[in-house]
């Protein structure tokens, strides 16, 4: 211990109140999750009350107002749309971390690193309204209404490449350079050293970084709200307009009372769950990814 | 040893690199393009007029800044206490120190739409706020407070012992030992939690819609409603036809804000960083 004991003198007074009271502000902190968790329950409450939970899964359809809560269509759409995004963005970020790691020259490195950086925090909200005045049209003059599944994996692929770009790059970076230099001394081509070498090393790392970033995919509103035609019904087609469960929450928030509200807020937990899940998984990856 | 298919793997990563670099090009280009054009000292200064097709962003300035306002002035007192306990007062392996690190790293996974959700129902409905800017912020507050706190708790915790040590044989109060000793070393840490704090409220939209609200006038105290500038973009472009351009010279001013703040967060990391290489 580096610390005495407080003598009783007035000076230590202010050590007497100071530990109580921040350990105060630090279980305050972490009430907040509890809270979070309880009013969500709280307001899904009237719903998840009424019967069983597989009403969510097997009534047909999403029809509030007559009492029916199928959440199943908006749940394929959501999980297609994090999906593809992640199928798209997974390798093209994965080859701009290499890129930036092994073939760019360090300057352009350096660029490429800073734009990623200050990519990652554009707000969705612009990447949303790109989305609909640019991509969609485009979209639309080949595939109308432009507005669909196609359309949400487009803009949430742009959205998350920067977080799985820098996380793999953090990932390589940590393969030690001796593994690498050995490999190349082997007489291995670069891209036997990447492939055979580096990304295997990596590679909890990087699929960490891969497990966030659909984490993102999934819980994303504004971005996939404004692009994806917010039509209820399962996703047959990529150039079908689909409503995912976060774009649903925000749109039909203002008018919903009632169960409709429970609903909602019934949708909001299983997103909540779907996300902690995969984060969840991201983090034991990560914990487990050191090499050496 | 340059075999075709090497080549072919060069060329791939290059591609997939420039691939990624020019739809961003085309992004940004597309925003400073049309956003220049709408943009001028009179859009940043008046009131939005016509649903906010014309006229200007300042009531939606306002509200923003108020909105950031309230979620710091709850986030900093609360999120700078917790940090300290957790890294002053608690063992690494305490298992209540472990539990609170927990449930923030959960609390920091949750979806943004779900804070709105929370913070409509606990503070606009249960504690009685309405739609208002004193909502909008706390429920920022909510979102911000982990990245904020695990960061101060890290840059407390990269202070050197020594320090400690020292402090302690001068005889110092474990409270003037924070004061004049951990938080000054700390403080670069704590402001890039903090800015990355900023830079997540700043952009956030989907937890404002229902905790802040629509209203685009003035607002007089903290209990009315007040857009914030990323919902503003939103309302523009998918409600009001022909909003777009003053939604891009509006996205221009967000990005702009939220750049600013970025930059100075990895300039302070930075600074942070070289100077605990020198101090050990």
């Amino acid at each position: 211990m580096i610390w005495s004991k407080p003598s009783s003198s007035s000076r230590w007074h202010a050590d007497r109140w100071l530990e109580p009271s921040l350990g105060l502000l630090a279980m305050g902190a972490a009430l907040i999750l509890l809270l979070v968790l309880a009013f969500l329950l709280h307001e899904a409450w009237p719903l998840l009350s009424e019967g069983d939970l597989l009403h969510l899964f097997t009534d047909g359809g999403w029809y509030p107002l007559e009492g029916h809560f199928g959440l199943l269509p908006m749940l394929w759409a959501t999980l297609a749309a994090a999906l593809g995004a992640v199928l798209l963005a997974g390798p093209l970020g994965l080859a701009s971390a290499i890129f930036q790691q092994f073939y760019a020259p360090s300057a352009l490195a350096r660029l490429y690193r800073t734009v990623l950086a200050l990519l990652a925090g554009i707000p969705s909200v612009v990447y949303g309204l790109w989305g609909l005045t640019v991509l969609v049209p485009l979209i639309a003059r080949w595939q109308p209404p432009g507005a669909s599944l196609f359309a949400a994996i487009l803009i949430l692929a742009l959205m998350i490449l920067p977080t799985i770009a820098l996380t793999s790059a953090s990932a390589l970076a940590a393969v030690p350079k001796a593994w690498l230099q050995g490999a190349a001394a082997l007489g291995l081509t670069r891209k036997g050293v990447i492939m055979g070498v580096a990304i295997p090393a990596a590679r909890s790392g990087i699929l960490g970084g891969i497990l966030l970033a659909s984490a993102r995919a999934l819980g994303e509103t504004m971005a996939v709200l404004m692009v994806a035609g917010n039509v209820v019904q399962n996703p047959t087609g990529l150039f079908e307009p689909v409503r995912v469960l976060t774009a649903n929450i925000a749109l039909e928030m203002a008018y919903a009372t009632g169960t409709h509200r429970a609903g909602l807020f019934a949708s909001g937990l299983l997103l909540t769950l779907l996300v902690l899940a995969l984060a969840w998984m991201a983090a034991r990856i990560t914990r487990s990814a050191h090499p050496v | 040893m340059h075999t075709l298919s090497d080549r072919a793997f060069t060329l791939s990563i290059w591609g997939a690199a420039a691939l990624g670099a020019a739809a961003f090009l085309w992004l940004l280009g597309d925003l400073a393009w049309h956003g220049m054009a709408h943009l001028s000292w009179s859009f940043l200064v008046s009131e939005p007029l016509n649903a906010g097709r014309s006229g200007g962003i300042a009531p939606i300035l306002v509200s923003t800044l108020l909105i950031l306002a309230v979620a710091l002035a709850a986030a900093i007192p609360l999120g700078l206490g917790a940090a300290i306990w957790l890294a002053e007062y608690t063992r690494r392996s305490g298992a209540l120190g472990r539990s609170i690190r927990l449930s923030l790293d959960v609390l920091a996974g949750i979806p943004s739409i779900v804070f709105g959700l929370f913070g409509n129902a606990f503070f606009c409905v249960f504690l009685g706020l309405g739609f208002s800017i004193l909502s909008g912020g706390l429920t920022l507050a909510c979102m911000i407070l982990p990245i904020f706190i695990r960061t101060s708790e890290a840059g407390l915790s990269a202070v050197s012992d020594d320090w400690r040590h020292n402090a302690a044989a001068l005889g110092m109060t474990r409270a003037s030992v924070l004061w004049h000793v951990l938080l000054p070393a700390a403080a670069p840490a704590v402001i890039c939690g903090l800015m990355l704090g900023i830079g997540r409220a700043t952009a956030e939209t989907a937890a404002l819609i229902f905790t802040s609200g629509y209203v685009d006038r003035m607002p007089e105290s903290l209990s009315d409603s007040g857009r914030a500038l990323a919902v503003h973009i939103y309302d523009l472009s998918m409600n009001v036809t022909g909003g777009d351009s003053a939604a891009y010279a509006s996205a221009l001013v967000l990005i702009v804000l939220i750049v600013f703040i970025n930059t100075g967060a990895l300039a302070l990391s930075d600074r942070w960083l070289t100077r605990r290489i020198t101090a050990t």
